[in-house]
């Protein structure tokens, strides 16, 4: 479903993505994970165009996100994105937040847009919360407003980038079972955290990055188990005995 | 200091007709210049925050050249040298046939000089949003217009509303330098009571009441559109 083919991307003269070759199957979890400033938000930010990359192709349904005659919004709306900062919108409410690309981009009524919101609150369990404006809400219910807001452009897959580090400790998990419980209903992921725990549970795959390569692309199994690089066996040693 | 006080000339006629004439200009030139300030600004400051580099440069441009240039030469400019550099035409029409020569002067000098400052403002709105706003919103499938539209510029505008109060507020105390090019406002009004009358006193007494009144309703009612506009929780704010 999600193709990463030979991706070299620059800032200036600094390269921060080198060769990143890789591919997400329809209904599969794929956490990427690393030391910080190792290209991992960059690489999935490339995926759904937000961030312009010079060489290599990445397709998503066999939609070439790099081509110029690509129509990005379009794409853009078929594929959920979640923030870090959880980026809603602080002059709407949670209900306008999810309702605006419904209206906007899908061209649905104020009805189903409504319909379709109430809906997806009660699934990340904010069923009451719709007349909250963000500010009135925890980071932890901002974020499930978030993933509802995504979920809302019925997208073919998700891209969650960091979507627990800006959280408190005892948030974290509220968020992580939304996510978990959207990986379980076959949803296509590719995740950017932290939280080993989760890409433990969760995951089918693990990429591993440093320094803007994918030093690691393997299942979770292997890649918990026995991490063949020194890299990832380092990382994993600092992480999870922390 | 012997001065025979006589409040009561400001109410008889004509110089209460004068001074009720005044602030029917006052309000006309300085209402009619905000809505192009805040059009044009709003425009201008858009346009300064947008990729595309030639259309940056051109507002950058007009902010410029209309805050650089003091007022009152903008004033004299406008009245006096703009007729003389248009086509022969639209020269001859501003001179002989433009209904309020002296008022419509004063209104494009107040609009497009104030924009000026209104497009540094709505720049200044629209880059204090974080960068994450702009990319979720495209993240959703939204078009870059489409992000201005329903984010940038109705989040920018609920930052802007005190600066931009200031500047509603100076528009008026700026249509006072009208005078200079002849339009019959609240100070020229009364220095011309003073003029006929002698008394100076009460008629600038008057017109500063004037100025203070209007500006002070201006200050209640932006106060009420703040209020209004204010997005719960967002920002730094009273009362937290």
């Amino acid at each position: 479903m999600i193709e990463i083919q030979h991706v070299n991307k620059w800032f200036g003269p600094f390269q921060v993505l080198k060769d990143c070759t890789s591919r997400v199957e329809k209904g599969e979890v794929v956490v990427i994970c690393g030391p910080s400033g190792s290209g991992k938000s960059t690489l999935i930010k490339c995926v759904n165009g937000l961030e312009p990359f010079q060489e290599g192709i990445i397709t998503v349904n066999g939609i070439s996100v790099g081509d110029k005659a690509t129509n990005l919004p379009k794409l853009r709306s078929h594929i959920g994105m979640v923030f870090q900062n959880f980026e809603l919108f602080p002059h709407k409410t949670a209900a306008e937040n999810i309702a605006l690309a419904q209206l906007k981009v899908l061209g649905r009524s104020e009805d189903e847009a409504r319909a379709r919101g109430k809906l997806l609150l009660d699934r990340v369990g904010l069923g009451e919360m719709g007349h909250k404006y963000p500010s009135e809400l925890s980071g932890g219910q901002q974020q499930r407003v978030a993933i509802a807001r995504a979920l809302a452009m019925d997208p073919i897959a998700m891209l969650f980038d960091e979507p627990t580090s800006a959280l408190d400790p005892e948030m974290i998990n509220e968020v992580l079972d939304v996510m978990q419980e959207l990986a379980r209903d076959g949803m296509t992921m590719m995740v950017v955290t932290h939280e080993m725990g989760f890409a433990r549970r969760v995951a089918d795959r693990v990429i591993f990055m440093d320094e803007g390569e994918i030093v690691e692309d393997a299942t979770k199994d292997e890649f918990f188990g026995t991490p063949r690089s020194e890299r990832a066996q380092q990382f994993l040693s600092k992480i999870l005995h922390h | 200091m012997k001065y025979n006080w006589n409040w009561g000339i400001l109410f008889e006629e004509p110089y209460f007709g004068w001074l009720v004439s005044g602030i029917e200009w006052t309000l006309i030139v300085s209402a009619i210049a905000w809505i192009i300030a805040f059009s044009l600004g709003s425009l201008v400051g858009v346009a300064r925050t947008v990729n595309s580099m030639p259309v940056r440069a051109v507002a950058t441009a007009y902010v410029e050249l209309f805050r650089n240039i003091p007022l009152l030469v903008q004033m004299f400019i406008w009245f006096y040298v703009v007729p003389e550099l248009v086509p022969d035409g639209l020269g001859r029409w501003m001179k002989r046939d433009m209904p309020f020569p002296e008022a419509t002067s004063a209104i494009l000098c107040l609009g497009t000089y104030t924009a000026s400052r209104v497009a540094e403002q709505v720049r200044a709105g629209i880059e204090s949003i974080p960068r994450g706003q702009t990319a979720a919103g495209l993240a959703m499938g939204l078009t870059l217009a489409q992000v201005y539209r329903y984010l940038l510029v109705p989040v920018g505008y609920r930052i802007i509303v005190p600066p931009l109060t200031s500047e509603f507020l100076t528009i008026f105390k700026n249509s006072s330098l009208a005078l200079t090019i002849g339009v019959g406002e609240v100070l020229m009004q009364a220095r011309q009571i003073e003029n006929y009358t002698f008394q100076g006193f009460e008629a600038f007494t008057a017109a500063t009441l004037i100025y203070v009144v209007v500006t002070l309703i201006v200050v209640f009612a932006m106060d009420r559109i703040e209020k209004r506009a204010r997005i719960p929780g967002y920002g730094v704010q009273r009362g937290q």
